[in-house]
């Protein structure tokens, strides 16, 4: 599925400073029953967001309307669980094309990359002061940078770099997939495939 | 020794690279991909949209579970989304020319425990699925991950994924285990010593006595949970345990085919003076039965101890402090004694036959505790079959218990399986998230013995004070 480009986005942030936010937390199971790729935002974090009558829960940060932005900041090990690529179809349909933690689960890191969602691991040290920024200020800007591969705190200059593989970086900033890449080395699978022994 | 030394990882891994893109993943090509009905309707859609085909249907495998109810399987099902979702896997096989083994299919369970027990998973192979806790299959030796739905979709279209390739981690334990020491309290004593975040970013090789000496089942317990400590990925070498599990199986090779793959299968280990990124080993003697009393399943201890105090964690103390709330706990609290209302037995971790040997060596000559709902589902129906085979299913009624139909059930709560809010569950599946079994629910993990257990007492009980 075809995604935006992703190049530089500055943009004030989300803090969800909480550890382990697992894939159940971001999209419960009960709301997986879909056929088809739409409308997975509305239920982002649902059981954090609402009370089971529907009512908005106040103290959760989406839906405090002092913050808001492209950009989630969470904890450590974001994206933990079950491997549903749903999770990040939430998160991308509720408006988010980026995700910072100091440590991401390894399916959901994937699976952001493929649908279009950038996540940035930094330290914990300037996830810290991300926090800290945003607790000063709550419309404090973030700057991520793709081509430089860096991530700034508008406000005070503070700055790190991240990695990401070149292959994805180019993906991303190009609204590739891998699909794409697949479909045009079909005769090599053909081969690979013919001499495997199963 | 000389530098040519391999890990069983990367042997496996090495054979399956058909590219690898500089300063990118590797293109890794896919032995055997299994599909249900939640997470592939998005990715047929996908095909479609781009007007791709299956390039290799006889490679994908498709069975309903995740949604699927365990009462009253041969009515409609009720729910009209997972009715619709259970209409498109079946559809969309039949348009793709994909094996598929639906609701009343006597083939029909969870995809984790009809692989193995048909054959189709094999040492030496590459298996994904759009489940994290493909990673049971690394118990054949296999290299099996979960998937997300873009890669489900890159498969169904050209049987391979691109993927970075993981650090390479091996567990060793040997030693013996004790009493009512299963292999569910291995996993989870592993979990609380790493934390569930403790091997991210590599795939682990399970190694030593303790594994050496464990059944398939109790490989598969394993590996299933290796997800769950952060790994993409867990494996054990193949061995004569494994060889005579899958000789005769359905589609496991047969005759000269057979004796071409074993002798295969038995180049499949790590050589001596292999490097691994990391190294840990523990002693079979620390382990005692386990059980859990957080939101992760890193957040478990041995059923005799008392509830860490923050500090003695991994978690920061917010996220712990919030996960004691929810579960209505406190630091320093026994875990013994603590009211129970749910037991489930079941799932991809703890739903095949030794599961509900050792519930039912438990429950035998006892009664179910008045105040414990429990739900026993089988894996498949080729394990409901064994329990009934077996008289099983006799000691399981005698006790007051009933038997459900095979899926996933209360471990994800997709279906009507769902634990109330605010109650007490000793489940034998996989995760303790907020609200993984039902909004609101409560989830103790545990062994089938320790669940057992429960259902019978009515409270968490040390197992090995029912055992003789």
């Amino acid at each position: 599925m075809a995604y935006d480009k992703f190049t530089v986005l500055k943009s004030s942030a989300v803090p969800m400073p909480i550890e382990n936010v697992d894939t159940d937390q971001i999209i419960p199971a009960r709301f997986l029953k879909a056929t088809k790729r739409e409308g997975f935002g509305d239920n982002l974090f649902r059981d954090w967001r609402y009370n089971s009558d529907d009512t908005p829960k106040q103290d959760f940060v989406l839906n405090n309307p002092i913050y808001s932005g492209k950009i989630l900041v969470g904890g450590k090990n974001f994206g933990s669980g079950s491997s549903r690529e749903h999770a990040a179809w939430a998160i991308y349909d509720y408006g988010f094309r980026c995700v910072v933690s100091s440590f991401f689960a390894d399916i959901f890191k994937g699976n952001a990359l493929n649908i279009g969602i950038l996540p940035v691991t930094v330290s914990p040290e300037f996830l810290d002061k991300i926090f800290k920024a945003i607790e000063a200020d709550p419309k404090a800007e973030l700057e991520v940078n793709l081509p430089e591969q860096t991530i700034t705190i508008v406000a005070t200059g503070d700055q790190e770099s991240f990695d990401i593989n070149g292959y994805k970086k180019h993906n991303m900033m190009n609204g590739f997939d891998d699909i794409d890449y697949l479909q045009s080395m079909k005769a090599d699978i053909q081969t690979f495939a013919a001499s495997s022994p199963y | 020794m000389s530098n040519t030394a391999t890990t069983l990882f990367e042997k496996v891994w090495n054979a399956h690279v058909v590219r690898s893109i500089p300063d990118g993943p590797d293109v890794f090509f896919i032995d055997r991909h299994f599909i249900h009905e939640v997470t592939s309707p998005v990715a047929f859609l996908g095909l479609e949209n781009r007007g791709l085909k299956v390039m290799f249907p006889e490679r994908t495998f498709a069975t309903a579970d995740h949604n699927t109810p365990t009462i009253n399987q041969h009515l409609p099902v009720q729910d009209p989304l997972s009715a619709n979702q259970l209409k498109a896997l079946e559809t969309n096989s039949a348009k793709y020319g994909i094996s598929h083994w639906g609701l009343g299919n006597p083939k029909n369970g969870i995809v984790h425990v009809v692989g193995p027990e048909n054959g189709i998973t094999l040492p030496g192979m590459t298996i994904v699925c759009g489940d994290s806790h493909t990673s049971t299959h690394g118990a054949f030796g296999a290299i099996a991950f979960g998937i997300g739905t873009s890669e489900v979709e890159m498969v169904l279209s050209s049987q391979c994924i691109m993927q970075p390739r993981p650090k390479k981690m091996r567990i060793t334990i040997n030693g013996k285990l004790g009493k009512g020491v299963v292999p569910k309290d291995v996993p989870l004593f592993i979990l609380s010593q790493i934390s569930a975040s403790g091997a991210t970013g590599y795939f682990i090789e399970f190694a030593g006595e303790v594994f050496e000496n464990m059944s398939m089942e109790g490989r598969m317990t394993v590996c299933n949970l290796s997800i769950e400590m952060g790994a993409r990925g867990g494996m054990i070498a193949p061995d004569e345990t494994t060889f005579n599990y899958l000789k005769g199986r359905d589609l496991a090779p047969k005759g000269e085919a057979w004796d071409k793959a074993l002798a295969y299968w038995k180049t499949l280990k790590t050589d001596a003076g292999a490097k691994f990124d990391l190294e840990l080993s523990f002693s079979a003697d620390q382990i005692e039965p386990q059980i859990t009393y957080g939101t992760n399943p890193g957040l478990g201890t041995g059923i005799t101890h008392s509830i860490p105090v923050a500090s003695e964690v991994k978690d920061g103390e917010a996220s712990y402090k919030k996960s004691l709330a929810y579960m209505g706990f406190s630091e320093n609290e026994k875990i013994i004694g603590k009211q129970v209302d749910y037991v489930f037995l079941g799932s991809c971790t703890n739903g095949r036959i030794e599961d509900f040997r050792a519930f039912a060596s438990i429950v035998k000559g006892r009664k179910k505790a008045d105040n414990i709902t429990a739900w026993l589902v089988p894996g498949s129906h080729i394990v409901e079959q064994q329990i009934k085979e077996e008289g099983i299913l006799d000691i399981l009624t005698e006790a007051g218990f009933q038997l459900r139909q095979p899926g996933c059930s209360a471990c994800l709560a997709m279906n009507d399986d769902k634990i109330p809010a605010g109650k007490y569950a000793v489940s034998t599946s996989n995760r303790n998230f907020e609200g993984r079994q039902g909004p609101g629910a409560r989830t103790l993990l545990a062994s089938p013995l320790v669940a057992a257990a429960a259902a019978v007492t009515g409270v968490v009980t040390d197992p090995r004070e029912l055992m003789n």
